[in-house]
């Protein structure tokens, strides 16, 4: 939370003049970016820089108040569980229990993340982690050992989100429509390769079932991972280039062409951040069930947008944050926990989700009606 | 500018292609590379030799069951193609599995315009598939409606199936049985459901608690899953920490029983005992080991499509049963629900399915 007010809070006073500037005149500026060549290479990243920075800038204070809202809503279900099931809600275990629980779908959160933030939609990504778990568990890729199986599961998940990268930017197509095709055929190649059975990670590949019963410091070593996941997620969104550059592809390409940056090349590496996350989830799942299967991470892609959405997040693209979206995500993992805690039925958490859902979408948009 | 990109792009695409044969030739080959343990796929079909078995009459049987999302339909499709495959003068017809009706519908169609001698089918949903079973009844077909029972008795011919309720009860008289003998006062027995709307999993339910009742027992808390693994595992993961002394566990299937079980190992508990349900090899293996917290499962067994092919034969060949008195085979089966224990599990291992 700190975190990610400290970039933005220290550049809002250049974001303040910084648009009327650039985005006012961006006919004018147009063939001097053009002209500009590669060369240039300062002038180039220099503009890149503060133009995505000036997008969140006004935004970054409404970014934190939802965040404030996300706390808040997490800190009332925490408070629900210590007066429903004190005797289980604030347990050591019972926490352990929801990070490992979200560690998988966090990590694709995580790229989904990038790729909303770029303008884009990834609902492949329950799929590419089915896939990846096959094909890093079938009998051939077994018998490598588990670092194999770790790589495979990686490079299959970071190849599908290329496809779709390429698919998107260079075919042209709809972000929706190609990632529902890789949907669709990612899931059948899953259940072709596994002939749809459930592949059991074998006694000599344990360490990767070791991922979730080798505790450090009282967690469970995925919990290591997903940490590790978000915090290279927000460094690589908040403090390079390709972050600036997302916001700003995602903001308004046209403008980002304008100013140099391959908005093509970089909706590409996005959809293929968003698989190589699909791809480390899909070792977490691995580590959770001990098997790969083509049945995982269904409606997993709803899963994650949601959380997206919810950590504020604009569907359409050029801003949000990595923490929100956790948050995000956290909550729905208690609101699971919650209700199994108290024995209620999963009908009932699933309208509670939808209710969340609307909540916080209302919110986001009474926020940006008070600022404009 | 174009050309420079399209080399980039051919060079690209020559990269993708090749690394992606790179990553089919070392990884895609899975079931053949290695020695299998468990070689003995053709399950469900003990040899028998009755006269029944003779080749006779040469038939065409129609098959059609849903798309395999999960290992027991699939052992559903193999197990019948399996059966069908050992008869000379059985000609197997199946159709595209499908999770659509509205697809299952026009397949069943297109077998009853081939007129084959008799169907067995395998509904997505039994009411919405009873039309056509209809059909192809009027049209002098007779149909094998294997499991998920079609309504309306003018339908079918014969229904062959498993008993959910019958599950229950097995796996309630398992979980109170025990636990009277160990004497336990008010134990926390725990449940963990397929697809809770599903009425299958509704009987479970109620064959299970009507059958701790009979103990003075009853279910302390009942979760639904999906059916699979990551569901399962989901699950259990928070239902363990729902409940900190656990006496009984039942869990309704064994697919997603795989994930009950890791969830189970993460949280380091084994203070209580497991039953599964199905009887998939899995599970069997996990009960034969003697190590793990899984004691029992209860069948539901894919070898009834087995049985089905087999019926559906002497139907078409008007033949009845030759264990039975009748000339003809009956109108109704329904398997009894056997339990699967560490004493009796290697009889049943052949009959356990890969889920």
């Amino acid at each position: 939370m700190t975190e990610s007010r400290g970039p933005q809070a220290e550049k809002a006073p250049q974001a303040e003049k910084a648009p009327q500037a650039e985005n006012a005149p961006s006919p004018g500026n147009a063939p001097e970016a053009e002209k500009a060549p590669p060369a240039d290479e300062h002038a180039r990243v220099e503009a890149q820089a503060r133009k995505p920075v000036a997008r969140p800038g006004p935004l970054a204070r409404l970014g934190e108040a939802r965040h404030l809202g996300l706390l808040a809503a997490l800190a009332l279900l925490v408070v629900v569980g210590l007066v429903t099931r004190p005797e289980n809600f604030a347990t050591a275990s019972n926490l352990v229990s929801i990070l490992s629980l979200a560690a998988t779908i966090g990590v694709i959160t995580v790229g989904m993340t990038f790729v909303i933030i770029g303008g884009g939609i990834d609902l492949s990504v329950g799929s590419i982690m089915a896939l990846a778990s096959v094909w890093a568990t079938t009998l051939a890729t077994q018998s490598y050992g588990p670092f194999v199986m770790i790589v495979c599961a990686v490079l299959v998940g970071a190849g599908a989100g290329l496809v779709n990268g390429l698919l998107i930017s260079y075919g042209r197509m709809v972000p929706f429509i190609a990632t529902l095709a890789m949907f669709v055929a990612a899931r059948g190649l899953a259940e072709r390769m596994s002939d749809r059975k459930t592949q059991l990670v074998q006694q000599d590949n344990q360490m990767i079932v070791e991922l979730s019963t080798t505790r450090v410091l009282g967690l469970p070593l995925l919990v290591f991972v997903f940490a590790l996941v978000v915090a290279a997620g927000w460094v690589l969104l908040n403090r390079t280039t390709f972050g600036r550059r997302t916001y700003a592809v995602g903001g308004n390409p046209e403008a980002a062409r304008l100013a140099g940056i391959d908005v093509r090349r970089h909706t590409v590496l996005l959809y293929a951040l968003s698989g190589l996350c699909c791809g480390i989830a899909a070792v977490l799942i691995m580590a959770r069930t001990t098997t790969g299967s083509s049945t995982h991470g269904q409606l997993y892609e709803l899963d994650a947008i949601a959380a997206v959405i919810i950590g504020g997040t604009l569907l359409a693209g050029g801003r949000g944050t990595i923490m929100g979206s956790i948050l995000g995500l956290l909550i729905f993992t208690l609101i699971t926990n919650l209700f199994i805690l108290n024995g209620l039925n999963t009908s009932d958490q699933l309208i509670a989700k939808g209710l969340i859902i609307v909540v916080a979408v209302l919110l986001q948009r009474r926020g940006l009606e008070s600022r404009t | 500018m174009s050309n420079p990109l399209a080399r980039r792009g051919f060079l690209v695409g020559g990269a993708v292609i090749g690394a992606g044969a790179l990553a089919t030739a070392c990884t895609s080959n899975e079931p053949a590379a290695q020695p299998s343990p468990a070689g003995s796929q053709p399950a469900g079909t003990p040899a028998g030799g009755t006269d029944n078995d003779q080749p006779g009459k040469q038939v065409v049987i129609g098959f059609s069951a849903p798309a395999a999302d999960h290992g027991w339909i699939a052992a559903i499709a193999k197990n019948a193609q399996a059966a069908a495959g050992q008869y000379s003068d059985v000609e197997f017809k199946p159709v595209e599995p499908t999770n659509d009706i509205n697809a299952q519908i026009s397949a069943v169609e297109s077998l009853i315009a081939a007129k084959v001698s008799v169907l067995v089918l395998l509904p997505n949903d039994g009411q919405q598939l009873n039309q056509i079973a209809r059909q192809a009844t009027d049209a002098g077909i007779p149909v094998v409606n294997l499991d998920r029972i079609f309504p309306d008795k003018l339908s079918y011919r014969t229904w062959i199936g498993g008993d959910n309720y019958g599950m229950g009860v097995a796996a309630g008289h398992y979980v109170g049985k025990k636990l009277k003998d160990k004497g336990v006062a008010n134990p926390v027995i725990v449940e963990i459901q397929g697809i809770a709307t599903l009425p299958l999993t509704q009987d479970r339910s109620k064959g299970f608690a009507d059958a701790l009742k009979t103990y003075g027992f009853s279910v302390t808390a009942q979760q639904g899953a999906q059916f699979t693994v990551q569901s399962g595992n989901e699950v259990a993961t928070n239902l363990l920490q729902a409940h900190k002394k656990i006496d009984a566990l039942w869990n309704h299937d064994d697919d997603q029983g795989v994930g009950v079980l890791a969830a189970i190992k993460e949280a380091s508990r084994n203070e209580f005992f497991m039953v599964g349900g199905a009887g998939s090899a899995n599970a069997m293996r996990e009960i034969q080991s003697g190590n793990s917290v899984l004691e029992a499962t209860v069948t539901y067994s894919p070898t009834m499509a087995s049985s089905a092919i087999k019926l559906a034969r002497l139907i078409a060949q008007g033949k009845g049963m030759s264990d039975l008195v009748e000339n003809q085979v009956p109108q109704s089966i329904t398997l009894a629900s056997e339990t699967i224990t560490k004493e009796n599990v290697a009889q049943y291992m052949p009959l356990g399915f890969e889920s």
